[in-house]
């Protein structure tokens, strides 16, 4: 399969890998996916009392366009309010990154995931 | 590193086909010319028929030759695929009167379990063997699965995607001791490992030439004369191939098989020593990544042959890193339906281990050089994607990732 010129270079030079302490309150986490499906993906997002992210970081075990996906989503995410975070299709990022037709769910899969880790934040925010 | 005496991409997917040999291209070529042997075979009335049937004989010679048969049990095919259709069909409808049962296993190539979904359509029953942890499928097996309205049993001799190789004579045994008609798929193993059928009681045998460097688009399928096997034809007309194979025959891949068999005879013993030699260089080499395994039984294999998994990282990135090597997924995942390889699954492998894992295979003009770049790739590919890898950091930290509740979708 021919992989589009962006897929290939946020694959080779992945933006944002590594992971935040999970155990602090400005920490959101969103982990979505099956290992038996072929990808997980971790998202975390670090956000500050303006309730804007500053910083992001993702693992993904996938392919080569799930790679992509959250290696993107991590560039659109930072310095993004969680509420226009949250907002991100899944057809701008397959957009973006030319995505054919049988990788469509690596975008909705990293969609899931920022959704999941701003859910993640609130609901720490609502207890603390 | 020995990057500089290489030329990459290095082709490592040699169980898929093969390079044609210099020397049978040159045989090939001396029937491709106006001066050449143009012939048509069954043209009796002039030299130029003569002259191409000898080359067709004097062929089919060196193919039964590669299996120690008689000439004469030798029908040429367009490929193994062909000669699993004729072979399988052809059988099930001629001894149809006696049963409708027919025997093989979930790890056939598609040709086979193809086939036996067709027989099933018309009202044959199959049965499907599972195949044990090393991918094996044994004589007890088969055994166990015989009844009384068992016309064929179909098995494979070596695998196409873990490259193991069934334990043929034994099964041999087993059906000729009760009257089945035994077929091999032998495309994978033929011209790599010894196949005899002198001793072993096999009675059908799909042969391929493109996976033992002869040319695409011709085959053949043995079909035992001592005792008698008989077979409908799938294919009609001039009656050709004594009626079981009708259509002009190909002299130039005919001659083109016969020259890939005569080599493989000639130089399969020192060249399954080098390829295994190859193989177990790359395992070495590769080995001391953890949570590396092999698939399927590890000395019941052929020489040059691999699958490995690689836990944590997911075969299609992978590749994507591999790009210097020419190798093939284990996973079909590829394709819009995201399957890992049934031959896998039945292996009892799990999904997650199904996706990560890489057949590599190694042939004829592999060289020690290329062994040791793909190991270098191998190293760097998955030292990458583990560090971007969620389930290696959770590994690390001890955590099982059976005990998590994932959301499928």
């Amino acid at each position: 399969m021919a992989y589009s010129d962006k897929v290939i270079d946020h694959y080779e030079n992945p933006r944002n890998v590594g992971k935040l302490d999970d155990s602090e309150d400005d920490v959101g986490t969103g982990m979505v996916g099956a290992p038996a499906c072929g990808d997980v993906m971790r998202l975390q997002i670090k956000v500050n009392a303006d309730g804007v992210i500053e910083d992001a970081k993702f693992k993904t075990y996938g392919c080569g366009s799930a790679i992509a996906s959250s290696s993107l989503l991590t560039e659109w995410v930072k310095g993004k309010r969680v509420d226009e975070a949250e907002q991100i299709k899944n057809t701008e990022i397959a957009q973006e990154l030319a995505l054919p037709p049988v990788k469509i769910h690596c975008s909705v899969l990293a969609e899931d995931a920022i959704k999941a880790a701003v859910a993640n934040y609130r609901e720490k925010q609502g207890k603390s | 590193m020995t990057a500089s005496r290489v030329n990459t991409p290095i082709y490592l997917d040699y169980l898929s086909t093969t390079p044609v040999d210099p020397r049978v291209a040159e045989a090939m070529m001396a029937c491709l010319s106006p001066e050449g042997n143009f012939g048509n075979p069954a043209s009796r009335s002039h030299v130029f028929g003569w002259k191409a049937e000898e080359a067709v004989e004097n062929a089919r010679c060196q193919v039964a030759e590669l299996i120690n048969a008689d000439p004469r049990e030798i029908v040429w095919t367009s490929g193994a695929t062909e000669s699993d259709n004729l072979a399988i069909k052809g059988a099930a409808h001629f001894y149809s009167k006696k049963g409708k049962h027919i025997i093989t296993s979930k790890i056939e190539h598609k040709a086979v379990l193809d086939t036996c979904r067709q027989l099933e359509r018309e009202g044959y029953e199959v049965t499907y063997l599972e195949p044990d942890a090393q991918g094996l499928t044994t004589p007890e097996a088969v055994a166990a699965a015989l009844r009384d309205d068992t016309v064929v049993v179909s098995v494979m001799h070596a695998n196409n995607e873990i490259g193991v190789v069934n334990d043929i004579a034994g099964i041999g045994e087993i059906c000729r001791a009760s009257g089945v008609i035994f077929h091999v798929d032998a495309a994978q193993g033929a011209g790599k490992v010894p196949l005899d059928m002198a001793t072993m009681k096999v009675d059908l045998l799909s042969l391929s030439a493109h996976k033992m460097y002869g040319p695409k688009g011709i085959g053949a399928l043995y079909v035992r004369r001592k005792p008698r096997v008989r077979i409908e034809s799938q294919m009609h007309g001039g009656g050709h191939e004594r009626g079981m194979r009708s259509g002009t025959l190909a002299t130039h891949q005919i001659v083109g098989m016969g020259e890939a068999a005569r080599i493989a005879r000639e130089e399969m013993a020192e060249e399954a020593v080098r390829l295994q030699g190859l193989r177990e260089r790359f395992w070495q080499g590769i080995n001391d990544i953890p949570e590396v395994h092999i698939n399927g039984d590890e000395t019941q294999r052929l020489p040059g042959a691999l699958n490995v998994s690689f836990a944590f990282v997911e075969g299609e990135s992978l590749l994507m890193s591999l790009k210097d090597l020419a190798i093939s997924s284990g996973s079909a995942c590829t394709s819009a339906s995201l399957e890992p390889s049934y031959v896998l699954r039945a292996l009892g492998l799990n999904d997650e281990m199904a996706h990560s894992s890489l057949r590599f295979s190694f042939g004829r003009f592999t060289t020690e050089a290329d062994v040791d770049y793909a190991v270098g790739q191998v190293h760097h590919a998955v030292e990458k994607l583990r560090e971007l890898s969620p389930l290696w950091d959770m590994y690390q930290d001890g955590i099982d990732l059976n005990s998590i509740q994932w959301a499928a979708h």
